[in-house]
Parts: C-alpha cells; sequence; structure tokens
C-alpha cells in the first residue's frame, strides 16, 4: 500500500510537471473564461458534453456572410456541414451559391462551374500574397483550426472578437492596425469584424454583438474538431471497459498471489 | 544448437515446430518458467510497459504512414486529413501523438527505478548501457516524428535545434549542411527526417531485444538489490508476472486512454496547429515536454569559458551548453563506474537514497519547469540551479560510496518477505 501511494505521488508529480509547460501568453490579459455547450475543444471535464448545433449553424452564417471574404477555411468542404444538422438540399444550395474553377477539360482549359458538396470551401484569395496584399501586408489566417492553434482556444476567439475598443491615451496604432484588448501587442490589422445586426439570423435570433461572436467561435471550434463528439463517445466506453477489466485481473492476480505471500 | 533441451509439447503441430526450431522452448524457458524474484513492487512494470508502448507506436505510425505525404507543401494538410477525412484517422493520430508522451513517461520511471535500485551496477551494467541507448534512439525518433506535422513548432524546433550542431568546432557547419541536405530546414530536410523517423524505432527495436537478452542473462534485480539464493527467492515469470504485468499496464491504458480521448492536446503547442512559415518566428519556441529538461541544461550555460586574466574563449555559450546537454546523458553510460557502493538497493543506503529523492528527482522537475520558460530571471536561475544539481548528482557519487555507512542486507529475499519463515514457503 505505501508504494503505491508512492507510486501514485509520483505520477501526480509528474502530471503537476507537465501542466506547468503551459505558456504564458505574452502581453494581453488572460481572455475570460465563457461557457461553452462542448465545454470547450481541449477541455479534460466534458466526458458527455456535445456541440450547440444550432449556434454551429448560425456561426456558419456569421463566417459565410462575414468573414468569409477575407478568411479561408480550406480544410472543411461543404458537404462537412451535413454532420451540423444542414439538410442535403440546403448544403447543396450553399455549394451551388459558390463558383468553383475546375478543369482542365478535354480542350485542356480551365472552366467555372456551381460548386458541388464535395468541393472545399471556396477561398477569398488565390494565395498568401493576395491575402496580405488585399489587407495591408497581413494576410488573415486561414481559420479551420484557429480554436486549436491559439493559447485559450475558444475564450481566447470570443474576447478577441467581442475586445475591440478605443485606443489608450498615448497608445500608438499604425495606419490601418486597431486596438483590441486580447490581441497580442494589442494592435490588429483586422478591423472590427463583428457589428450589432451585421447578420439577420434565419432562425430569428436576436443578433448581438456577443451573440455572433459565440455563434461563429462555436463554428469554428466544430471546424477544428469536428470529431469531438466521437472522440469523447468512443472515450467513455474505453474507459469503462479497461476500468472492468482492471477490476478483473486485479481480483485475479490477488487471488493468485494469495498462495504465495 | 542441437543440443538445446527441449520440452515435449502435446499439441503435435508445436512439437513439430520446436524439435526443428525450439521457439516455444525457448519462449516458455524465458517468459514462462522464468525465474524472477518474488519481491517485485510495482516499479518494475514499467519496462513491459515501454515494451508496449514502443509497439503501439511502431502499429500507429504505419498506419499513419499510409496517408501522410512527405513534402512541405502537403505535410500540414496530410495530417488533417488524417484527422478528418481518414476512418478512425482521429485515434490514430492522436494515439501516436499522445503515446510519444507516454513512452517518456514511462521510460523516465523506468530509469528512476534503475537508479534508486542500483540496477545498474555489476553484472547488469551492459543492460543499462543498452537502455541509454534506447532512451538516445527515443530522443532522435521523437525529435524527428514532431517535424514531420510540419507545424510551426515543428519547423522551428527543427531549426534551432539542427542549429546546436554549428556549436560543434571545424566541422558543425557542414554538419548542419548535411542534416539539413541544404541551407536552411526545407524539403530535403523533411524527407529525411521521415526516413530516419520510420527507421530509428525498428534499430531500436533491435536494441530493446539485446536490453532484454543481457536481462535474461543476468536475471531482474529487485527491491532489496540482493541476488536470489534459491527457488524459495523466485517465482516463474508466468503466471505470477504476466498477471501483475496485464494488470499494470490496464491501469496504464486508462491513464493513456484518458489523454487520447478527452486532453489530446494538451500535451501539445497550439503553434503546432498552424502551418510552418519559414518567415514568421514564434514568440516563444520550445520543444516537446519531455525534452524540457535538457533543453534547460542547454540554455543554462549562459557564460563562455575561457583562459582567465585573457580575452582567449576556449569555450563560447553555445558550445558549453550543448557540450552540458549532451554530457547529461553521456554521465548515464558512466554512472555503474561512478557508483562505487557495493550495496544496490537504496532502501540499504542512507544517503544515498536521500540523495536521489532530494536532489536528482527535484533537479529533473526543477529543469523541466526551467525549461519551458522563456530565458529570463528567475528561470534561468533555477535552470542552472537544476543543471549543478543533476551533475553533481552523479560526480559527488564515489564519494558517498566511500563516506556511506550501508544498513544491514537481509539474509534472502524470502526472508523479509516471508517474515522470517523462508524454511516453511512452499
Ligand atoms: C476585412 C477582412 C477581414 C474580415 C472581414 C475578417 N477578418 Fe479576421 N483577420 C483579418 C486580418 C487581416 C487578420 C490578421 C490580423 C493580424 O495578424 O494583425 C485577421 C485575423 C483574425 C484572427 C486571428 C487573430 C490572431 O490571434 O492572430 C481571427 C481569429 C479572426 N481574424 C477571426 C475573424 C472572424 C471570426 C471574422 C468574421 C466574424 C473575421 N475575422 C473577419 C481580416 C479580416
Ligand atoms: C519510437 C517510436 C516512435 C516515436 C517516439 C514517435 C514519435 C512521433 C511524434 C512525437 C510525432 C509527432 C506527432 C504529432 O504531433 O502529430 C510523430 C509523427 C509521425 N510518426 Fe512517429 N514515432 C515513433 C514511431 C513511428 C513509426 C514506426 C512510424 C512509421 C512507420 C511513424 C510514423 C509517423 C508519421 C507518419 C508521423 C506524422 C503524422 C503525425 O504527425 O501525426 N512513427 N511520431
Amino acid at each position: 500500500m505505501r508504494r503505491l501511494r508512492t507510486l501514485l505521488a509520483a505520477g501526480a508529480m509528474t502530471i503537476a510537471g507537465l501542466t506547468s509547460t503551459a505558456l504564458a501568453a505574452g502581453n494581453a490579459p488572460v481572455p475570460p473564461a465563457q461557457t461553452w455547450a462542448h465545454g470547450g475543444v481541449n477541455s479534460f471535464l466534458s466526458f458527455f458534453k456535445g456541440y450547440d448545433y444550432a449556434s454551429v449553424q448560425r456561426g456558419f452564417q456569421v463566417y459565410k456572410e462575414v468573414c468569409s471574404s477575407c478568411h479561408a477555411m480550406h480544410l472543411l468542404s461543404y458537404r462537412n456541414l451535413l454532420d451540423v444538422g444542414f439538410t442535403e438540399a440546403e448544403v447543396k444550395a450553399i455549394a451551388a451559391a459558390q463558383e468553383i474553377t475546375a478543369g482542365p477539360n478535354d480542350q485542356g482549359e480551365m472552366f467555372t462551374r456551381p460548386g458541388l458538396p464535395a468541393d472545399r470551401f471556396k477561398s477569398p484569395f488565390p494565395n498568401a500574397q493576395a491575402a496580405a496584399a488585399a489587407n495591408g501586408g497581413k494576410a488573415p489566417p486561414d481559420l479551420s483550426l484557429i480554436v486549436k492553434a491559439r493559447a485559450h482556444h475558444e475564450d481566447y476567439i470570443y474576447a478577441l472578437l467581442t475586445g475591440y475598443t478605443d485606443a489608450p491615451e498615448g497608445f500608438e496604432l499604425s495606419p490601418g492596425s486597431n486596438y483590441n484588448k486580447y490581441f497580442p501587442g494589442n494592435a490588429i490589422a483586422m478591423a472590427q469584424p463583428i457589428y450589432e445586426n451585421g447578420v439577420t439570423y434565419t432562425d430569428g435570433t436576436p443578433a448581438t454583438i456577443e451573440q455572433q461572436a459565440k455563434d461563429v467561435t462555436n463554428f469554428m471550434a466544430w471546424a477544428a474538431e469536428p470529431k469531438l463528439e466521437e472522440r469523447r463517445r468512443v472515450g467513455i466506453m474505453v474507459i469503462l471497459f479497461l476500468v472492468f477489466f482492471a477490476g478483473i485481473m486485479y481480483a485475479a492476480k490477488r487471488r493468485l498471489w494469495s498462495e504465495v505471500h | 544448437m542441437a543440443h538445446a533441451p527441449q520440452s515435449n509439447f502435446e499439441n503435435p503441430v508445436v512439437n513439430w515446430i520446436d524439435q526443428r526450431l525450439p521457439i516455444f522452448t525457448m519462449m516458455n524457458k524465458e517468459y514462462g518458467s522464468f525465474p524472477t524474484p518474488r519481491n517485485f513492487n510495482y516499479f518494475w512494470n514499467f519496462g513491459a510497459l515501454a515494451m508496449f508502448v514502443l509497439v503501439t507506436m511502431i502499429v500507429s505510425g504505419i498506419f499513419l504512414a499510409m496517408h501522410y505525404t512527405n513534402n512541405t507543401a502537403m505535410a500540414f494538410d496530410s495530417v488533417e486529413r488524417i484527422m478528418r477525412d481518414v476512418n478512425w484517422g482521429w485515434m490514430i493520430r492522436y494515439i501516436h501523438a499522445n503515446g510519444a508522451s507516454m513512452f517518456f513517461i514511462v521510460v523516465y520511471i523506468h530509469i528512476f527505478r534503475g537508479i534508486y535500485y542500483g540496477s545498474y551496477k555489476a553484472p547488469r551494467e551492459l543492460i543499462w548501457i543498452f537502455g541509454v541507448i534506447i532512451l538516445l534512439l527515443m530522443m532522435g525518433t521523437a525529435f524527428m516524428g514532431y517535424v514531420l506535422p510540419w507545424g510551426q513548432m515543428s519547423f522551428w524546433g527543427a531549426t534551432v535545434i539542427t542549429n546546436l550542431f554549428s556549436a560543434i568546432p571545424v566541422v558543425g557547419e557542414s554538419i548542419v549542411t548535411l542534416l539539413w541536405g541544404g541551407f536552411s530546414v526545407d524539403n530535403p530536410t523533411l524527407n529525411r527526417f521521415f526516413a530516419l523517423h520510420y527507421l530509428l524505432p525498428f534499430v531500436l527495436l533491435a536494441v530493446v531485444v539485446l536490453h532484454v537478452a543481457a536481462l535474461h542473462i543476468a536475471g531482474s534485480n529487485n527491491p532489496l538489490g540482493i541476488e536470489p539464493k534459491g527457488p524459495q527467492d523466485t517465482l516463474p515469470f508466468h503466471p505470477y508476472y504476466t498477471t501483475k504485468d496485464i494488470f499494470g499496464l490496464t491501469i496504464f491504458l486508462i491513464f493513456f486512454a484518458s489523454f487520447v480521448f478527452f486532453a489530446p492536446n494538451m500535451l501539445g503547442h497550439p503553434d503546432n496547429y498552424i502551418p510552418a512559415d519559414p518567415l514568421v518566428t514564434p514568440a516563444h519556441i520550445v520543444p516537446e515536454w519531455y525534452f524540457l529538461p535538457f533543453y534547460a541544461i542547454l540554455r543554462s550555460i549562459t557564460f563562455s569559458i575561457g583562459l582567465p586574466f585573457t580575452d582567449v574563449v576556449l569555450i563560447d555559450a553555445k558550445l558549453g551548453g550543448v557540450l552540458a546537454m549532451f554530457g547529461s546523458i553521456a554521465i548515464l553510460f558512466v554512472l555503474p563506474w561512478l557508483d562505487n557502493s557495493p550495496v544496490r538497493s537504496a532502501r540499504f543506503r542512507p544517503i544515498f537514497r536521500w540523495w536521489v529523492l532530494l536532489c536528482l528527482v527535484p533537479s529533473f522537475f526543477m529543469l523541466g519547469y526551467a525549461g519551458g520558460k522563456p530565458a529570463e530571471q528567475p528561470y534561468v536561475l533555477i535552470g542552472q540551479l537544476g543543471t549543478v544539481m543533476y551533475f553533481a548528482f552523479f560526480l559527488l557519487l564515489p564519494i558517498i560510496g566511500r563516506i556511506e555507512k550501508p544498513l544491514p542486507l537481509p539474509a534472502s529475499i524470502a526472508n523479509p518477505v516471508l517474515g522470517g519463515n523462508a524454511a516453511t514457503a512452499k
């Protein structure tokens, strides 16, 4: 028993050592924690939580109507939207609204056609250079993985989208940059993208800034970790099986060893 | 091998094979009836756990390699394709990424066990040396594997670590060019790292075979550090330790699965979900957590070493750091000769015991902590203190061996285990 306790203590120390490697996030304040239906893409104690799909769908609308003019999400295909509750007809219509360059045809020429569900989301710019040139030298990053690619994940994205204020007295903003409380360095090349009633939600939800920020963050969280629910579901079964099996093995081991102790 | 003792197996097929190639006899000898000290504690599970993780890494790695694209323009997206479109790809990739961390956790505990119970001493020095080689191969493999997804940390980690070799006088720059396959970390670097990342685990496996073969010559050490004196001190490996190992493995799997299914990115760095960009340097370049102690040793040499009272620099800070970092592993090779005490187990070594627990173990955690922090005070100082403690642990062992008065050793393993009734034990 004493040895087992030593072992547990060693394990606890390892974990403490590991978590301490989390990085300090520069000079910007720590974004306040929000509640997310799915608990957060990196949240450990959210075994039974899943995405709020109504919010994810609204978030897609925000992305499509506001962010997609600057930000690509090239890891997503239109067909993926079936997973968040859009119907097949809706997905076909969403895809068909985009003009996709395809080819070459048998004449060797490129041509355009309406998008198909199997197509990747159409990127607003042909390459990073064009994206940067159109945005004052700073290319808008692809948003497919952005929630996993920033410390504090959803909380940071939400804080960023709602964190535009006037620059404090004496803060030098270069032309083309905007003051944001949560962006590292506080000067961001993206102008405030979300405004009150910037979109009109098809489901009638009032489009406040907070609501839109929350919805689009939920959408990007799903985009970054689309297998989150499957992962947790499988995980629960795996852990339950292992605990059960550990019990059996412990009993077997005890019985066997009782003869020799 | 014609004279090898052979068993008679009931199953005629098994028997037929065994007559011609006695693998079943061998398996039974090495893993069935193999006499094993009866007093192992749970620290003795970690060798089997390491073996399990190695096999898991090879199997998951081969499945990843079937879908991974080894080109700087496509590597990042191919990993994401595995995550999104390959059946169970997310699970295979999370098993592989977290498996590397599990491997190091298990092996670090395994090494601690070896040090605490003096398992490196005669006649087990070669087992220990093979173990240190395994550690080096693991480090090389994991480092190159981390480059493969071609995220920001992949790229910048590779740049920083390969650049270390440029500190070597005269040939350093050429070595770096050779590693890179050019003049910066680029497509040729990724190609050779993938080839080596596929190769090294199999080299590692071969060294593991030697490690275990040597172990089966000397037999296992045990928490008392005294050799078994007869059958009353041992148990057949099967079923006693197979059962205990499977129980331990199941507990370990619960730990492993908690990461894979509920916190798969906790041990990783967010920046590695940003595709590599040679033009944008991340704010803090940090290696994976399991390299942090060694990274801290590297960074703790902040001063040059020169001839006193002159400007002649013999070893500049960069080379000094590299030497210290490699030295921290190299010193493990000579541990069996630094420690001259005839007693193995720390249980009977009053000074050594606390020397391990209060000098070596804290130094490792201090270094790991400092390695993950930016190179500022007080972290540099913590790292330097950790470095001094780490090396002091090894370098003062000869003195400790000389001044320490070991406690009396038990007469036999069966004696303390059975409370003095060894004779009556069956
Ligand atoms: C007019 C173009 C434009 C629009 C519209 C736009 N962005 Fe941006 N966004 C940018 C640019 C440019 C950057 C790069 C900012 C920088 O690095 O300074 C950026 C950066 C970002 C970042 C990364 C911040 C970081 O930590 O690096 C996020 C997240 C983001 N945008 C989200 C959104 C969302 C969500 C929307 C829609 C609601 C949106 N953006 C709409 C141009 C735009
Ligand atoms: C000693 C055993 C091994 C260790 C310690 C190891 C370690 C790693 C690490 C740390 C990564 C990066 C994971 C990430 O962040 O995505 C990785 C990726 C990878 N490894 Fe291994 N690996 C091992 C064995 C293998 C083997 C045997 C193969 C192939 C046969 C393999 C194939 C791959 C591939 C294709 C990737 C890129 C995909 C990805 O990044 O997820 N690995 N490895």
